[in-house]
């Protein structure tokens, strides 16, 4: 299964990606989870310095910015 | 420049509306649909200018610059160039702080960054560009640059590693040079409708603050008495930069929204460097970001920083109030 990572410590920007992840799995009917890091020593890990952080399969995909419904939906296909 | 948008204003209000050009509410009218439009048109262009700069000097290569680079004593200056010119979001502030540190840029270096990066933003310049000109803009914006590079000089001279939470300084002892970031490699053309989207997003975001910010600024203008403020809080006294400074830290309020009633507030009396401190300490020092900054560092290192960065804003709002009068 799919595993989607949202990273961010809590902010609107990070939660506006986080329900744009959950819409986007519903609507492309792909099977993946999304999980919600707002811990930030487990954020080091991935080495980032901006967030929100979209990550597909512990793959940074979208970084600093807001990830749209349809972007993931593209990024999930593939 | 944005002659066409005083005749769309006039043409709307006075012609299609209807309201008389001499009434009260007519000329707020004319203000706020102006400005609004002024302002909207200006963040555009500027945000989109930086996402394009952001696109080719991402955060990652900057870190690695500051890194690499042999800077004889520049790297603060640099460090504040850089806050200036990244995109500023509260929420990203630790995650880069640690990365800084973590990558191995002195606390320093990183705090000039971190002084810098709210204080200087796209979302300010526009909005200042919008108010107060392009003049008043590269003062601000000057300033900001100049009191990071200071402040985390400063900062960095004062050896506050200690300050920092137990587990930053564990991170500290092995500290290491992280793989490099992958580069896109998509083309201009390629990255232009990404970074078109991420400008609108930006503008959409602050939208509703413009619209408020500009809103009580057009009411303001109107029914605030001339000189108002002047007579209260601008008369030369002192105290006032201090007064304006101290009561602006604690509070947060985004750019946009405090850009038009600082405007008021100049064009009724105040002078231009007291509200240039009582912005920058809006934007810069704010108890938000105190709370998410705690994660990092110990209450005594926030106490030395924010004191460090107030001392520095109460004194450009001294030197700017000295300077603009001559």
């Amino acid at each position: 299964m799919t595993q989607i990572k949202v990273l961010g410590p809590g902010c609107p920007k990070c939660k506006s990606t986080y329900s744009n992840a959950q819409e986007a799995v519903k609507q492309s009917g792909v099977e993946a989870e999304v999980i919600k890091v707002d811990d930030i020593q487990e954020m080091l890990k991935y080495n980032v310095l901006t967030t929100p952080v979209l990550m597909i399969d512990e793959e940074i995909k979208i970084k600093g910015r807001v990830a749209q419904v349809r972007e993931i939906i593209e990024l999930l296909k593939k | 420049m944005f002659d066409w948008i005083q005749n769309f204003s006039d043409w709307l209000i006075y012609s299609v509306l209807e309201i008389g050009a001499e009434t009260h509410l007519g000329t707020a009218l004319n203000f706020f649909v102006y400005d609004t439009l002024k302002i909207l048109i200006l963040l555009f262009v500027i945000v989109f200018l930086m996402g394009i700069v952001n696109a080719y000097l991402p955060i990652e290569r900057l870190k690695d610059f500051l890194n690499r680079k042999k800077l004889y004593g520049l790297e603060y200056f640099f460090a504040s160039l850089f806050g200036a010119i990244t995109p500023f979001c509260s929420c990203s502030s630790v995650p880069l702080f640690i990365g800084f540190v973590q990558g191995g840029i002195p606390l320093g270096v990183t705090f000039a960054f971190l002084i810098t990066s709210p204080l200087v933003n796209e979302i300010a310049i526009a909005m200042f560009i919008g108010m107060f000109g392009i003049k008043a803009t590269l003062i601000y914006a000057i300033s900001g640059i100049i009191l990071g590079t200071i402040g985390g000089w400063l900062l960095g001279k004062f050896k506050l590693e200690p300050l920092l939470s137990d587990w930053v300084k564990k991170i500290l002892e092995n500290k290491h040079q992280q793989r490099e970031f992958e580069e896109e490699k998509n083309t201009f053309l390629q990255r232009l409708p990404g970074i078109t989207r991420g400008a609108w997003e930006i503008v959409r975001g602050v939208l509703l603050y413009v619209i408020i910010g500009i809103g009580i600024g057009a009411v303001m203008h109107g029914y605030v008495p001339e000189n108002f403020f002047g007579h209260y809080l601008g008369g030369g006294q002192w105290w006032t930069v201090p007064l304006a400074v101290f009561v602006a830290v604690p509070m947060y309020a985004n750019a946009a929204a405090i850009v038009p009633v600082i405007q008021v507030f100049v064009a009724k009396g105040v002078p231009l460097g007291t509200a240039i401190a009582f912005m920058m300490a809006t934007v810069g020092l704010s108890i938000p970001e105190a709370t998410l900054l705690k994660k990092v560092m110990t209450l005594k290192l926030i106490a030395i920083f924010f004191g460090v960065v107030t001392l520095f804003i109460i004194f450009s709002g001294f030197l700017f109030n000295l300077l603009l009068i001559v």
